[in-house]
């Protein structure tokens, strides 16, 4: 008797309101895809050490205040920076059957130039007004250099492309002992073809 | 009879929904105005530059660092480039004490590999980015990414 049948909400309405907060939630997430050229500072120095680099050892690229490359003397383009540092790295200059002699250098081996990747150095000098676009295109063409040598070597090697599994490990595809394994191989390229980007400090302007 | 007609008469009538789109508004409406999406806003213009060598981005261990012209409704702070940490504007000698602090909120395992992330806008000076570099190294906060865009300076 005091159980009396409670009428049915009404729920009509229901998908439009879901749409409404479906819409609302896809409107305000952002989806975070932050990507960049990662890099590793030199520790702070806490003793003067002085290194001795050979010449025909360092690559040298300047940038000016009105963002003009300078490339081991020599005015040059961005877009030729990419070849221009692949033959410095890849020139293997020292002379066959000495220790330094690199025997994967697929390069002019001009005795003037770099005598195995290991010992490459390239060198970039900025200015302080230098923008920073032109900085990091000039950082984005040497890492593209470095890059496609190791891609070259890891192919060789092993028949596959070194960034790609650098990613595939970056974002968890690559899990368990398959990751292990491709991580010692990927130390092995990065052996053989080292990145060796130092950065000066930047000039003042003018000088 | 009257009995009968009692209990007829006690029934509840239909509640009407008729309203209910009205509320659910309004509740939607009120959350859309309170809610705020605090992903540090910006004070610093971000037109960050092109990069295709990229890696991905470590969220959970990165700490950003902003710097730019001020950006759009900021004018009134000047034109030249400012860092931006949080929330507010930060001077080069104070990024050490700001950092220190984004550090001690990261979780304990992550804060030996804390990450450095650098968003910086395209027109400004290199002069600013190596000066927050060389704080960075005082620090020994090492392992640094600075943001890209999709894409190749080259290409247009």
């Amino acid at each position: 008797m005091g159980r009396r049948a409670t009428p049915e909400v009404n729920a009509g309405s229901m998908a439009d309101i879901a749409f409404l907060l479906l819409i609302f939630f896809l409107v305000t997430t952002t989806i975070e895809k932050d990507k960049g050229i990662a890099r590793q500072l030199p520790p702070p120095i806490e003793e003067e050490l002085d290194v001795v680099i050979k010449q025909k050892n360092l690559f040298i690229v300047n940038v000016n205040k009105d963002d003009q490359l300078l490339v081991e003397d020599e005015l040059m383009e961005l877009s030729d920076l990419r070849q221009a540092a692949i033959d410095f790295l890849d020139n293997g200059g020292a002379p066959a059957g000495s220790l330094e002699f690199c025997n994967y250098c697929k390069g002019d081996r001009l005795p003037e130039s770099s005598d195995n990747p290991q010992k490459a150095v390239i060198s970039v000098q900025n200015d302080r007004l230098t923008s920073y676009k032109m900085y990091i295109s000039v950082q984005n063409e040497l890492v593209a250099a470095y890059n496609t040598l190791r891609n070259r070597e890891s192919q060789r090697l092993f028949g596959w492309d070194f960034t790609e599994m650098k990613k595939g490990i970056d974002e968890g595809q690559i899990t368990g002992d398959r990751k292990n394994m491709i991580q010692d191989k990927l130390k092995e390229i990065q052996d053989l073809i080292p990145l060796k980007l130092s950065e000066a400090e930047p000039k003042k302007s003018g000088k | 009879m009257s009995k009968f007609k009692k209990k007829k008469s006690g029934e509840l009538p239909a509640i009407s929904t008729a309203s209910l789109p009205d509320i659910v508004f309004m509740l939607l409406f009120f959350f859309m105005v309170v809610t705020v999406l605090r992903d540090s806003n910006l004070l610093v213009m971000q037109r960050l530059p092109k990069g295709d060598q990229v890696e991905k981005l470590q969220k959970d261990r990165s700490v950003f660092i902003f710097a730019g012209k001020p950006g759009p409704g900021y004018e009134k702070y000047g034109k030249e480039a400012k860092i931006q940490i949080g929330d507010k504007y930060m001077d080069v000698s104070n990024i050490k004490f700001a950092l220190e602090e984004f550090r001690r909120k990261l979780r304990p395992e992550l804060q030996d590999k804390i990450m450095i992330a650098l968003k910086v806008d395209g027109e400004t000076n290199t002069g600013l980015v190596s000066d927050i570099k060389q704080e960075l190294r005082e620090q020994n906060l090492l392992k640094l990414i600075y943001i890209t865009t999709p894409g190749n300076e080259l290409e247009n």
